[in-house]
């Protein structure tokens, strides 16, 4: 009956997104843990209602779609903040390039050896190179270097939700108390569901994580190629 | 009007980036280019930062509910990732730990190091 429902009205899928991510902030709310993440959750929650009720991804996207249409806007709309802390990014210059670069660097140098130690073929490992960058150019180098463009999305994605469950844990385990450090790790681990991580932590997070979304992405752009020789 | 004509201003951007990532080959996408372009306009006056504030504010706060429906489709490869998942959630939760927390602890160090130069001068 739901599933019937669904296929002729495009509201579904917005409607099923939004409450899921509701429930999602009504549970941050309720149990106060950093744990709990509203769009981890809202993804589990859509997935499992698509599941239950056999509704194709498709039927659920032909409304959801327009949600993801704004994902370009919005993130456009990141330059703002970083406009607005310019003057802290000149005076912290050379500790946030170091951030990136190290931050880029190791990615690739992690998958490279996980890839070996796993056995990876060649399309699997290159599949992994871009995980820490936007899904827009993730996608590009991926398809660039002829892995597989379908998980490559889904790495992205599952590492951005990923690092923002684990980001805070992290800082504080390893007493990482700069906002800017914060900033920096968490968009150039985790691009820019990262970076909506970060400005929930503060505005020189997040504009800090913007940043790293940028450069980061820039420097995989030409770090990946070569990585992706080794294996 | 006021909300439209903010509007307006970043789906012009949008549409700029997108034109540039059609006519530029390289993988970089629409979105960093609008990055770029709307950093700029900024930072040249030519766009003042009430002209586009409460729409920016709007769509920064709304960006996580954004990522559903891609991370959704997850659902569609899952064939493909099923094979290999204990590989691929370990590779993974590795590499991102790894990576936050070495940029997190490379920008505190390079910090801490040029606040202690700022105190040895003064």
């Amino acid at each position: 009956m739901i599933g019937e429902l669904a296929e002729n009205s495009i509201y579904f899928g917005v409607l099923l997104s939004l409450t899921a991510y509701g429930v999602g902030l009504w549970l941050k709310r309720l149990t106060g843990w950093a744990l709990v993440n509203p769009l981890f959750i809202a993804i589990v929650l859509v997935i499992s209602v698509l599941l239950l009720f056999d509704i194709s991804y498709d039927t659920y996207n032909r409304g959801a779609d327009i949600i993801s249409y704004l994902l370009t806007p919005s993130t456009i709309c990141l330059a703002l903040p970083l406009y607005q802390q310019i003057e802290l990014l000149k005076r912290n210059y050379k500790a946030v390039m170091a951030g990136i670069l190290v931050g880029s660097l190791s990615s690739v140098c992690i998958v490279l050896l996980l890839a070996l130690l796993f056995g990876f073929d060649h399309a699997s490992y290159v599949t992994f190179l871009p995980k820490s960058i936007t899904t827009a150019i993730g996608i590009g180098v991926c398809q660039e270097l002829g892995g597989y463009v379908s998980i490559a999305v889904a790495v992205i994605i599952i590492t951005g939700v990923f690092g923002g469950i684990v980001g805070e844990k992290i800082f504080n385990i390893l007493h990482i108390d700069e906002p800017i450090a914060r900033g920096v790790a968490l968009g150039t681990s985790s691009h820019a569901i990262g970076t909506s991580k970060a400005m929930e932590l503060g505005v020189v997070e997040g504009s800090m994580s913007s940043l790293s979304i940028v450069v980061c992405g820039i420097i995989t752009v030409v770090l990946a190629p070569i990585f992706a020789n080794f294996l | 009007m006021r909300l439209l004509f903010q509007f307006l201003i970043i789906v012009v951007i949008s549409f700029v980036g997108e034109m540039l990532n059609h006519f530029i080959p390289l993988p970089i996408p629409a979105s960093i280019y609008g990055i770029v372009i709307l950093f700029t306009a900024l930072k040249m006056q030519w766009i003042k930062p009430h002209h586009i504030g409460d729409v920016c504010r709007f769509l920064i706060l709304i960006m996580p509910v954004l990522f559903i429906p891609s991370a959704v489709g997850l659902i569609k490869s899952w064939d493909l990732i099923s094979a290999n998942l204990l590989q691929y959630v370990v590779i993974l939760m590795v590499s991102t730990v790894v990576v936050m927390a070495a940029s997190a602890i490379a920008t505190q160090q390079v910090i801490k190091r040029s606040k202690r130069k700022q105190q040895q001068q003064q």
